[in-house]
């Protein structure tokens, strides 16, 4: 039964039953490159000018190394997951929820540091950030980080920022006089449980919580109780970064957590809107271009790691996706980014962002803790009213 | 001998045609069997490995298990996966689906009648090209641009709010809008605007099966009936409505199955409640419980199967 239902799955096979390669042995020099290199990213995190003339850091590349770079972008961290699983990529752009996951399938291998130069050049705090790094090896050079942001609209809150999240948790009435039901957002997505999570441990800290992606069953328990209670005030929970700036300006939303890139864009049309850092902390997401364990342009890629880490790359990357740069010099002197470009992305709060990592069940904080698959049947729950 | 018989004019016996085409061509007529498997075994084979062998490895993961610690599927049959679709979340998203699709089933039978009445009967020349063109022509752009587009006419601060607004009947909506289920912030953030899309986008598939049916009625049944002394409702009831019947439930067919599949419009108007099709993509894509996404989408084909036979019954396939 077995060997039928793998030759009939091919298109499933990705998932769980594929015999996992060994990880190989990190590179040990260089050589000349292999003319091409393929990278799955998420949308605008690699740009040659399309869009934007000025937005271009792979012609440069293309030109001074010869390898051809093709660019497959995906929406989720499961769908790069997926990819790479499927295999045929060389690199991956892979946020915390997913670097983990594609290192203990053995679908990325090690790097060697040596090989990238500008590796020293990374910010600190990122060097060896427990996302990319597992036992001291590190499987993959930063990209870029930012903070989920609360989003709100300065009308609603008379130009006085927010200073905590329960604006978006517990039903209340804005400086603007109206109650905040029906007018606050959440993130359509498992993750978000963290946030809620991360709002208890200032708020309810008899609860014990630790790291808000490690939760044992009664703190779970009460996240999802806090989230039930905020389904009541949440019309419609945002999925698609373009909907949340629509809902922003056609629904009457007023606050939201959110991604700097929308804020940017929405200031750039002049609406009302600016963001802020409450005081129980953030959460983030942090990338890393990683490398696929059974790479055909090993070298190509290793080029291409280095190049992500020059200031200039890093800082337009930066400015285009309203990041900020894992290259602390990036953040001077860049035309596109500006000198404060870093700030207002977020660049002083690393320390207050509880970056995205994939729940586990083997967690370290305490002896068990609950799986990322019952985060997503339980949060569908919350969201249907359960 | 038989060349003499060929040459010999008025016999009946023509020349056999030589070559290899003209066998192959003797030889497919005496064995018209032969014809038949080869006409027919690439598609099947197509049919058969690609889409009912991807249905049957489906079907097989169903009865598999996640493991609850590692997350790992477990390759062993079980129906616990089927147990789980049983539980309060799974079985509202069930219900939440199916019953939408019933719904708008429903309204767009009813608003498809007098729409496909009208365009089969009294419709004439200039007039029925421009109502199939009427038709027909929101299905000619982009489902996602319509989708959008409803998602700013149904927005608090969309055209219909304003419309209301302006009409001073900006009551009338929010007392519908406050009614407690179906209601909402917005009517792009209820399930009645996820209702009027759905509405909207299938109610072309219920216009065109109904106006073909309506067709092949005779008129002279409808006014033999008014001889006989019927009312018109008499008239509908007894004479159109049967007759037209297999049409509609051949459009319902179209209009019910979509909605149940979609996956789309849920996501972008309504609550965010989820629907079948996003829970399907939310446990295989997002959690990697395949067993549980293939468990739900045996909910729509055992559904479909049901409604087929008993669209079957009702002769909805004499109008296809």
């Amino acid at each position: 039964m077995k060997y039928l239902l793998k030759s009939c799955t091919v298109a499933l096979a990705s998932l769980s039953f594929v015999t996992q390669t060994v990880a190989a042995e990190p590179l040990k020099a260089l050589s000349k490159g292999e003319g091409a290199v393929t990278i799955v990213a998420w949308a605008g995190y690699i740009e040659r000018g399309e869009t934007d003339k000025a937005y271009d850091w792979v012609s440069d590349f293309e030109k001074e190394s010869g390898c051809k770079v093709s660019v497959k972008t995906a929406a989720t961290s499961d769908e790069m997951v997926a990819l790479m699983n499927e295999g045929g990529f060389d690199l991956v752009t892979a946020s915390g929820d997913a670097s983990l996951r594609l290192i203990a399938g053995k679908r990325v291998q090690p790097i060697n540091t040596d090989l990238i130069p500008s590796f020293k050049q990374i910010d600190e705090r990122l060097q060896s950030a427990p996302w990319h790094t597992v036992k001291g090896v590190h499987y993959g050079v930063p990209y870029l980080w930012g903070p989920n942001v609360l989003m709100y609209n300065t009308d609603a809150f008379k130009d006085k920022a927010p200073t905590s999240w329960n604006v978006v948790f517990e039903e209340q009435t804005l400086p603007d006089g109206k109650s905040n039901k029906g007018r606050v957002q959440a993130y359509d997505g498992p993750i978000y449980i963290a946030d809620a999570a991360m709002y208890l441990m200032a708020h309810k800290p008899d609860l014990g919580i630790k790291d808000p992606y490690e939760l044992n069953e009664d703190q779970y328990k009460a996240a999802l109780d806090l989230l039930r209670g905020q389904r009541q005030l949440v019309s419609r929970y945002w999925h698609d970064a373009m909907i949340q700036v629509d809902d922003f300006k056609n629904e009457g939303v007023v606050a939201s957590g959110s991604w700097p890139f929308q804020v940017n864009l929405m200031q750039a049309d002049k609406q009302k809107i600016a963001s802020t850092f409450p005081e129980e902390g953030v959460t983030g997401w942090a990338d890393t271009t990683m490398l696929h364990a059974d790479s055909e342009h090993p070298n190509c890629a290793y080029m291409w790691m280095e190049h992500s880490l020059k200031p200039k790359v890093q800082g337009d990357a930066a400015a285009w996706f309203g990041a900020v740069p894992s290259v602390p010099a990036a953040c001077k002197g860049n035309e596109l980014l500006t000198d404060e470009g870093c700030k207002t992305n977020g660049y002083e709060h690393f320390d207050r962002i509880k970056f995205w990592k994939t729940p586990v069940a083997k967690c370290t904080s305490q002896s068990e803790c609950v799986p990322y698959h019952r985060w997503v049947s339980d949060y569908i729950g919350v969201i249907g009213g359960r | 001998m038989t060349v003499l018989t060929v040459d010999t004019p008025g016999s009946s016996i023509l020349p056999r045609r030589g070559g290899f085409a003209g066998a192959l061509s003797d030889a497919f007529w005496r064995h018209p069997l032969l014809l038949l498997i080869l006409m027919l075994t690439p598609p099947l084979l197509w049919l058969g490995i690609i889409y009912i062998g991807s249905l049957i490895a489906l079907l097989l993961q169903s009865f598999f298990s996640i493991d609850d610690f590692s997350g790992v599927v477990n390759p062993e049959f079980t129906l616990a996966t089927y147990a789980q679709l049983l539980n309060g979340t799974n079985l509202d998203i069930i219900l939440r689906t199916v019953s939408m699709a019933a719904l708008v089933t429903l309204a767009s039978a009813v608003l498809a009648f007098p729409i496909a009445y009208y365009a089969a009967r009294y419709a004439k020349g200039r007039w029925k090209a421009f109502f199939y063109l009427g038709v027909m022509l929101p299905l000619w752009s982009s489902y996602l641009v319509k989708v959008y587009a409803w998602k700013l006419i149904l927005a608090k601060e969309g055209i219909v709010t304003w419309v209301f607004a302006k009409l001073h009947l900006g009551f009338v909506l929010e007392a519908i809008l406050s009614l407690p289920v179906i209601g909402g912030n917005s009517l792009s953030v209820s399930y009645l605007g996820t209702f009027l899309v759905f509405v909207y986008i299938w109610l072309p598939y219920m216009i065109l099966p109904t106006q073909a049916a309506l067709e092949r009625v005779p008129a002279n049944l409808i006014e033999a009936s008014a001889d006989l002394g019927a009312s018109p409702r008499q008239t509908f009831r007894t004479v159109l409505l049967p007759l037209a019947l297999p049409g509609i439930v051949a459009g319902s067919i179209f209009t019910f199955s979509l909605t149940l599949g979609d996956y789309i419009i849920p996501q972008i108007i309504g609550s965010s409640r989820l629907f079948i099709g996003q829970a399907v993509y939310a446990q295989q894509g997002t959690a990697g419980n395949v067993p549980l996404a293939a468990a739900f989408s045996v909910v729509p084909i055992v559904i479909m199967g049901l409604y087929l036979a008993a669209a079957k019954r009702l002769g909805a396939f004499d109008a296809l």
